[in-house]
């Protein structure tokens, strides 16, 4: 990554696909309660991910707006890790992501908290409240699932088994960042470990490493993601809304 | 919560129904302000003293005696409306991944979950009658209790949005915000925050249209469309012509109901007539026009038969719809099983550390 710009703009994008993602699971959960928790998630990463791509557009000086950079880009000009963009699965598969997500936005919007660049502190500041939720509510159905029922404990283990892989790129070293990620991965770690073991959960030992995402390398899974999310502001090219 | 972060037009509207939630409140809190008179003599007749608690505008509360009728009454059209909410998530919950904006995709969120907070809450209100959500949510996913027919026709397009939102919630507050002044206490008070809620997504709705009537002539065309498929299923909202109204009368002695369906629809048309005026946006009816006699709008009424149909179960999404709430309530049952199974152990083991 290069410079503040792809820094704010690879966060937004983390934070659209992930809201995304969650909002698809509106009228779907399996609880009433959980479809309104849900929903409030996405609307806390759909928040954050509206200040981060405004404030990149700023940024880059080139006229683009928090639309623009949502709508008008291709894939392949997306920053946004893997993990956010994998379908949602089953519940497990979802609360995997969720947890592995927010073990890892919350240390690292409070680092960001901290930075010189006071817009982007001031957008940690808010979004680190909201992700430590993010990782209560995450961390609470990791355990409930992992130590509830014998189905329940395979389909959460499957879940951590197939996410986990995809967690080593939020780590990624990137020394002239505001923050940089790889200095994350110890709280992160602290985090995942002590709730996989209440969770009767184990980490996986695998050491393939899918990358890619922040250099616009996707999974096939993120350009359909975008086909939909774009395909009405795009019909109706400088159409106010 | 982000999301709800744009400014109404001046001349957006629902400001006088939400000066009658208002109103309502007001009222609510006077009446408990000045108190009923202590509770039935023991040689009281039962009846007779829920007939003057209702007749003194005092609100039933759950402990106390009412009607069988009454209370079943009760719990079939808090149930109804509880369910309209939660199945009424999916045809707004159709737009929110391909919301054209951000900002608007953040409303719509915001608003489909306000939708199942409000389910929850009048759930609860049911509940205070005697009946489990786990029980009313069997009777409607086995197609024993119904829910707002309105809800059995898609949304086409992004103007659907609007239109739903000031047609259709438009509609269901000229319908609820009477239930604000219902006899039974919890209703009432559950109506009152519904009705503020509501009154804020009409006017988003309103301002959705009013945006896509401003706009390209694709997005005046889209808007229109909107206007003209969901004009007659939201003046079917009011339910049947009162002749053929079969629960009205008695709800309206126990003061359940306070307008007949004829009267609210009525208003409704009159209340519409204006804003359409504003948006710029044609109300599909040539018959209407202004009757200086009644002081009110002549109008064409909705086709009573498709009402019929689509009550009975022949609308164009009422399998889709029904089909996606027991979907999910099944491929959930695993998740809750486990959230009882983990809360039983914690349970175990917080009672072995006690011991």
């Amino acid at each position: 990554m290069n410079g503040p710009f792809d820094f704010t703009l690879a966060l937004g994008d983390d934070a659209l696909i992930a809201a995304q993602r969650l909002a698809e699971w509106t009228t779907r959960a399996p609880e009433m309660e959980e479809d309104i928790a849900l929903a409030n998630i996405a609307l806390d990463q759909l928040g954050a991910a509206r200040l981060l791509l405004s404030y990149a557009g700023e940024l880059e000086g080139a006229g683009r707006d928090e639309d623009a950079l949502a709508y008008l880009r291709d894939d392949r000009q997306f920053r946004n890790v893997l993990l956010v963009e994998l379908p949602n699965g089953d519940f497990a598969v979802t609360m995997a992501k969720l947890f592995f997500l927010a073990a890892y936005q919350l240390p690292l919007y409070t680092a960001l908290a901290g930075c010189r660049d006071e817009r982007l502190a001031a957008i940690g500041a808010k979004a680190r409240k909201e992700s430590a939720y993010h990782l209560d509510h995450g961390a609470l159905w990791v355990k409930r699932l992992g130590d509830g029922t014998e189905e329940s404990h395979r389909r959460m283990q499957a879940a951590v088994d197939q996410i986990w892989p995809y967690t080593h790129e939020l780590f990624a070293a990137d020394p002239a960042a505001p923050v940089d990620p790889a200095t994350l991965r110890s709280a992160f770690d602290e985090t995942v470990d002590a709730v996989l073991a209440e969770a009767t959960l184990t980490r996986p030992e695998s050491r393939w490493a899918p990358a890619g995402g922040r250099t616009g390398v996707h999974t096939e899974h993120l350009a359909y993601l975008l086909a939909e999310m774009q395909v009405l502001h795009r019909a109706h090219p400088g159409a106010k809304w | 919560m982000y999301g709800n972060d744009f400014s109404a037009p001046d001349d957006a509207t629902g400001g006088g129904l939400l000066g009658e939630v208002e109103a309502a409140e007001a009222e609510l809190r006077a009446a408990a302000a000045r108190q009923r008179r202590g509770g039935p003599a023991p040689d009281e007749d039962l009846a007779a003293y829920f007939t003057a608690v209702v007749d003194a505008e005092q609100k039933i509360e759950p402990r106390d005696w009412m009607p069988d009728a009454y209370r079943k009454t009760l719990i079939r059209q808090i149930a109804q409306h509880a369910h309209s909410e939660i199945i009424g998530m999916q045809p707004e919950g159709n737009w929110i991944s391909r919301a054209p904006s951000l900002k608007r995709k953040a409303i719509l969120l915001a608003k489909v979950q306000d939708e199942a907070g409000h389910g929850l809450y009048l759930y609860a209100a049911a509940e205070t009658l005697g009946i489990s959500r786990d029980e009313l949510v069997r009777l409607l996913l086995d197609g024993r209790q119904k829910y707002s027919s309105i809800f059995n026709y898609p949304t086409l397009t992004w103007a659907d949005m609007g239109a739903i939102g000031w047609l259709v919630d438009g509609a269901a507050i000229v319908n609820q915000v009477p239930l604000c002044r219902c006899s039974y206490g919890p209703y009432a008070r559950a109506m009152i925050r519904v009705c503020k809620e509501e009154s804020f997504h009409q006017r988003q709705g309103y301002e959705i249209l009013h945006t896509l009537s401003h706009g390209t002539p694709e997005q005046q065309a889209m808007a229109q469309d909107a206007v003209d498929r969901w004009w007659y299923p939201s003046l079917a909202m009011f339910g049947p012509p009162d002749g053929n109204s079969t629960h009205s009368a008695q709800s309206m002695a126990w003061k359940i109901k306070r307008f007949s369906n004829d009267d609210l629809r009525q208003r409704f048309v009159d209340m519409c007539v204006q804003q359409a005026e504003i948006l710029g946006l044609r109300i599909p009816d040539e018959d209407l026009r202004w009757n200086e006699e009644r002081q009110a709008y002549d109008y064409t009424q909705p086709d009573y038969d498709e009402l019929m149909r689509v009550i009975s179960g022949d609308g164009p999404c009422n399998r889709e719809r029904i089909a996606r709430r027991r979907a999910a309530h099944a491929e959930g049952a695993w998740v809750r099983e486990a959230a009882a199974a983990y809360a039983a152990k914690r349970a175990g083991q917080k009672e072995k550390v006690a011991a």
